[in-house]
């Protein structure tokens, strides 16, 4: 449920350590998290991704035929993403209605995505992937783009490797991990990044704040550690599900001896 | 403004990536360019008499207009001492065969984004220096682009343009404004006396393609078709990174700190060049 620890400090770490952020982490400590892969019935696959209080669900139809006919792709299928928040997901209501920030991001979430799906395996198809945020507290997007991999998986759709995503940035002159909601208001940088973790890509890149090329580099690399652990939680989800299809409900069982 | 959409692709497009990609592996590109040269830059300012700044930027075949204007408004609640900045941009039907009239494509509205966070993450218009009185009344700069013809790089064309709008452009005085509040006529600014525009920053955006595993700068329309990624990285004129849009495809690793350095040392090639062609002293 939350990140592990058991690294040796240097004099450097010590000192970054000191600092200690708004919801008490520290600066290289995820938010409590969990991943559960087949939740809903109704999807070819599914998953919800916990990730501090963030709350979202991914859903993943097809491959169908796809419509309209005059859009089909010959060569490949075409993989629909939207990344949409729900009105109750924020403090202040958001209009149901498509924003321009959902569709930059549901455009970003695609391109991430269509790295990893085997589109080529299913010519004049459709994929459709939906990841609705029921409640948002920072970093959505690498949560939602993280939780929609494991939906692919899920469905059984054929993918070089997961994708998965986590997001570093900079607080009063710290770099720091996971970045929160209050520290995306307040902060300097944020740095959203995701990847293909065994085929070493980066596949979702995106930044805004001010960074120095010496920070940069130490966001990327926190936020490389940061995915990598979601990553081994994307995994334990989906072989949970292959251990036992029976338990839908009750998700998966604690590994921790 | 659909790319890399097969059916769209017109037989002179597919000719042409074919090319392309010949061309790249024998390390030239079609138009003889360096893999890391940009096109022709020319730029003219003040070109549209009625708004406070405005250019007019050719990269190549690119061209892009830019307008600044201004309007009274009333700040955001949690920023009662900043004016307003907005940065939108479209791609005008006339820009090219797949750009298309109606509601903005998500493509559109990427680039608008891309370019608004470029241009509001450098900090390069002191919103201080919008206000008229805290918490009640500042200006409200609006910042629209249009791609006229688009030949590829949009994004870095769009950011030339608006800085070099807001280097030569004017605003209404908000002092002025405040001490003859009562007297202007509802939300006409034009007999307000001018001043320069408060810059505080030189924001530079460098796009950099990926084509048979190799980089280049300025990519071309024909050749963003081909990509196999695009990577778009803002440098502020201290050299920080302040924005960063992966477009298309994926990097390795390693990758990404050989984008950030091509595009580190062409936002200076290119701040420079953009100083020379306005006239401006280096700093």
């Amino acid at each position: 449920m939350s990140s592990k620890k058991g690294k040796k400090k240097s004099s450097d770490e010590e000192k970054k350590e000191e600092f200690i952020r708004i919801d008490g982490r520290k600066p290289d400590e995820m938010r409590p998290y969990k991943i559960r892969a087949h939740i809903l019935r109704n999807a070819d696959g599914s998953a919800e991704i916990r990730l501090g209080g963030n709350w979202i669900i991914a859903a993943v139809y097809g491959p169908k035929e796809h419509f309209p006919k005059f859009e089909i792709s010959q060569d490949k299928a075409i993989l629909n993403c939207r990344y949409h928040m729900t009105p109750y997901s924020t403090t202040e209501r958001k209009s149901p209605k498509p924003s321009r920030r959902e569709i930059e991001l549901s455009k970003v979430i695609k391109n991430a995505l269509e790295q990893a799906v085997v589109l080529e395996e299913f010519p004049e198809m459709s994929i459709d992937v939906y990841m609705e945020v029921a409640q948002a507290e920072g970093s959505t997007r690498v949560a939602s783009v993280t939780a929609a991999a494991v939906a692919l998986a899920d469905a059984g759709i054929p993918m070089r490797d997961l994708v998965v995503g986590c997001s570093a940035g900079k607080v009063n002159g710290h770099i720091i991990l996971d970045v929160g909601e209050e520290e995306d208001k307040e902060g300097e940088a944020d740095l959203p990044i995701a990847i293909m973790p065994n085929l070493r890509k980066v596949v979702l890149l995106q930044m805004d704040g001010k960074l120095t090329h010496e920070e940069f580099k130490e966001a990327f690399d926190l936020a490389l550690k940061g995915a990598m652990e979601l990553y081994e939680e994307q995994v334990r989800a989906l072989t949970s599900i292959l251990k036992d299809m029976e338990v839908i409900e009750e998700g998966v069982k604690d590994e921790k001896e | 403004m659909k790319k890399n959409n097969f059916k769209k692709k017109t037989l002179k497009e597919i000719l042409m990536a074919n090319n392309i990609l010949k061309f790249i592996k024998e390390n030239r590109r079609l138009d003889g360019r360096g893999f890391l040269d940009y096109r022709d830059l020319r730029i003219e300012t003040g070109v549209i008499k009625k708004a406070y700044g405005s250019a007019r930027v050719e990269l190549g075949d690119t061209i892009v207009i830019v307008g600044v204007q201004f309007e009274l408004g009333t700040p955001f609640p949690d920023s009662p001492d900043k004016g307003i900045l907005l940065t939108e941009g479209e791609v005008l039907p006339t820009a090219s065969f797949s750009a298309e009239a109606g509601p903005p494509s998500e493509e559109e509205i990427e680039i608008s984004r891309v370019v608004d966070r470029s241009i509001r993450e450098s900090e390069m218009v002191d919103l201080s220096k919008l206000v008229i009185k805290p918490g009640e009344s500042v200006l409200k700069m609006f910042i629209d682009f249009n791609i006229f013809n688009d030949d590829g790089n949009i994004i870095d064309a769009a950011v030339i343009g608006v800085v070099s709008a807001l280097l030569t452009g004017e605003m209404p005085d908000p002092e002025y404004v405040k001490e003859h509040l009562e007297e202007l006529p509802p939300n006409n600014l034009t007999s307000v006396p001018r001043i320069p525009i408060p810059t505080q920053d030189f924001p530079i955006a460098n796009t950099i393609a990926l084509i048979d595993n190799k980089f280049i700068v300025d990519p071309t329309f024909a050749e963003e078709m081909v990509s196999e990624a695009r990577i778009t990285i803002t440098h502020t004129v201290n050299n920080e990174i302040c924005a960063i849009q992966l477009i298309q495809g994926g990097l390795g690793y390693e990758q990404v700190f050989e984008v950030l350095n091509i595009s580190l040392d062409k936002s200076i090639e290119i701040r420079n060049r953009i100083r020379e062609l306005l006239g401006l002293g280096g700093d």
